[in-house]
């Protein structure tokens, strides 16, 4: 296939109006830069920099940012600014596994809920109601801690205390699909449920789903550095931005970049990452019917 | 007279609640039983004392028999005692929790002090210098960590100035950082609210009317829209109570504070299952209840949600 034919065939989804709507949105443009920018940090920070995020250094501990160290050398000599780009790599790697696996999961509880109804349904959402009786920093903490610290188990306890609202969005969207003229005629004439939902159901609730993602992007991050920070999760010397906060927090008096460094880099994505879910909702949900289906309940 | 269905799918909620707290258990890696003991033996447990200790705690009844007795302890008041001889569950929970409470309050005291004035200052100046950069402020308030801002706080307010004790608790100079900690992020979520909230009510006729009768603008502003624009903020209060219980846990490790969060952080690295319930059980337990109580102040105050209309 020749290039032109390549970039022809890209051209609808370049020129998508939403896109365009979203391209013309100046706060979620620069959130979008932000955002690529620590993913090109991640991708290439590690490898570009003359130091091993890991490898200790004892001669020059706690040094202040310097030349040599931009963000100068942790309490066991590493350097500051090769560990915060490949923590990039955990940071934000985590938060689109985590964001994935609860959109896998909330849009297939939405889709069952909302589908198969009566009995199945209520349950779900009962399920559905009881983990948002708690705040989901708490249960994913309980959880994350009882299974045991680990990077892994902290994946699993954010996907599973967090995919509530992906599943009422769908569910609630499927409600109003299936009682839809072509749909009710698509069922009557035999088409099998699968076909039903890939064919009708599954495009209309793409964009809230995509809207969902993007929204939760930047809390998620926040939440997988705040368990790391009390020790959950990425364990040392694994360079991770809330694990490198907790190890620097006892050298508030002599060395404040272990604290700062790592402090802004989780402001930086969080704050990019929010700027463009804010704009995408725009683009995509200007009524806000969206947070109206997921109960009016974000966070 | 408040609808009976929201009460008693309040109830499901909360048994719901209880299982959850109760299946937590079942999350630990090999068996519980060998694990406490060894780390209160400090050494492998011989087996006969892991039996002992299995029947003693009823381990070895089928789950649902365990649940059960759990649950008809816990209706009793009876949370277990901690496995490391700290005492019972209930006794912990009610030293810890004044502290935390206290928190909360002042944290959502500073919330509200930083965000009306900012979402009213933002809503009157729409599209002005002043509404972007309070609408940036409240951006960069949900984007902060609040371990991270926390750390800050310390770093200027008490190591470099000395206005503040670093850490601890008990005392009201104690209580200050940490508040502005936790308050931060709910300022920012409540200033945005009040701006849109009241932009959608200085929209509305009966405003025009006030203007039009002659009532200066101030007045309009302060009597007469704030009053229906403070409704859905009054319910965001109360939904953010979770927010606010969710964020102590870092803050109180942050500044030190011998809070709930202190103590759930502290029980589940321990693996003192009973507390790590008792807390679970009660953060679960308080956010259903202010979910409710926001629910029945919110049908008060306003008139126009019918009875059984909203929240189902």
């Amino acid at each position: 296939m020749s290039v032109r034919s390549t970039l022809e065939r890209c051209r609808p989804i370049v020129e998508h109006p939403t896109l365009r709507t979203l391209a013309r949105n100046r706060a979620a443009v620069a959130g979008a830069v932000v955002v690529a920018g620590l993913a090109v940090l991640a991708a290439v920070g590690p490898v570009l920099s003359p130091y091993d995020p890991t490898a200790q250094d004892l001669a020059n501990r706690l040094r202040s940012p310097s030349l040599a160290h931009p963000l100068g050398t942790d309490q066991l000599g590493r350097d500051v600014a090769t560990r915060l780009a490949a923590g990039a790599r955990v940071s934000l790697g985590i938060a689109l596994l985590v964001t994935g696996i609860r959109l896998a999961l909330g849009v297939s509880v939405g889709l069952v809920a909302g589908y198969v109804g009566g009995w199945v349904d209520e349950v779900l959402m009962r399920v559905v109601d009881v983990l948002l009786a708690f705040p989901g920093i708490v249960l994913a903490l309980v959880v994350a801690g009882v299974a045991g610290p680990s990077l892994r188990n902290l994946v699993l306890a954010l996907a599973a205390v967090g995919w509530t609202t992906y599943a009422r969005v769908v569910r609630s969207s499927v409600l109003e699909v299936r009682e839809r003229a072509f749909v009710k005629a698509s069922r009557l004439t035999g088409a099998p449920r699968r076909r039903v939902i890939r064919r009708h159901v599954l495009p209309t609730v793409a964009g809230p789903v995509v809207v969902l993602a993007t929204l939760d992007l930047g809390g998620v991050i926040l939440a997988t550095a705040g368990l790391s920070f009390l020790g959950l999760g990425a364990q040392p010397p694994a360079p991770e931005w809330g694990t490198m906060l907790a190890t620097g927090r006892h050298h508030l008096r002599d060395a404040t970049w272990l604290v700062n460094a790592p402090g802004l880099a989780i402001v930086c994505a969080v704050l990019g990452a929010n700027l463009l879910g804010d704009g995408v909702r725009d683009a995509l949900d200007p009524e806000g019917e969206i947070e109206r289906k997921s109960g009016g309940r974000r966070r | 007279m408040f609808p009976l269905r929201r009460l008693s799918s309040t109830v499901v909620v909360l048994l719901g609640v209880t299982i959850l707290t109760y299946g937590l258990i079942f999350l630990t890696p090999g068996d519980p039983a060998t694990v406490v003991l060894q780390e209160q033996l400090g050494h492998q447990p011989s087996e006969q004392s892991v039996r002992d200790f299995r029947a003693e705690q009823g381990l070895d009844d089928p789950v649902p028999v365990q649940y059960a007795n759990w649950l008809a302890d816990v209706l009793r008041g009876d949370l277990g005692d901690s496995y490391y001889g700290d005492g019972p569950v209930l006794e912990l929970l009610v030293d810890h929790l004044p502290q935390t409470l206290a928190l909360a309050g002042a944290s959502i005291l500073v919330a509200i002090c930083v965000a009306l004035p900012a979402g009213i200052a933002s809503a009157c100046y729409r599209g002005t210098r002043i509404d972007y950069a309070s609408q940036l402020i409240a951006l960069l308030g949900v984007s902060t960590p609040n371990f991270w801002l926390g750390y800050l706080l310390i770093i200027v307010g008490a190591l470099r100035l000395g206005l503040f004790p670093v850490a601890g608790a008990g005392s009201l100079p104690q209580l200050v950082l940490p508040a502005i900690t936790l308050g931060t992020g709910m300022a920012a979520v409540l200033t945005r609210l009040v701006r849109s909230s009241l932009l959608e009510v200085l929209a509305e006729p009966f405003v025009d009317g006030a203007r039009a009768r002659g009532v200066p603008e101030r007045a309009v502003v302060v009597v007469h829209a704030l009053r229906t624009a403070l409704l859905p903020v009054v319910t965001m209060i109360g939904l953010q109570l979770g927010y606010v219980l969710g964020g102590a846990v870092v803050v109180e490790v942050v500044f030190q504070r011998p809070g709930l969060g202190t103590l759930l952080v502290d029980a589940v690295f321990a693996r003192d299952y009973p507390v790590v319930q008792g807390v679970t059980l009660l953060v679960g337990t308080l956010f259903v209840a202010v979910n409710l109580l926001t629910d029945l102040v919110y049908r008060r105050l306003d008139p126009r949600v019918s009875i059984g209309g909203v929240g189902t």
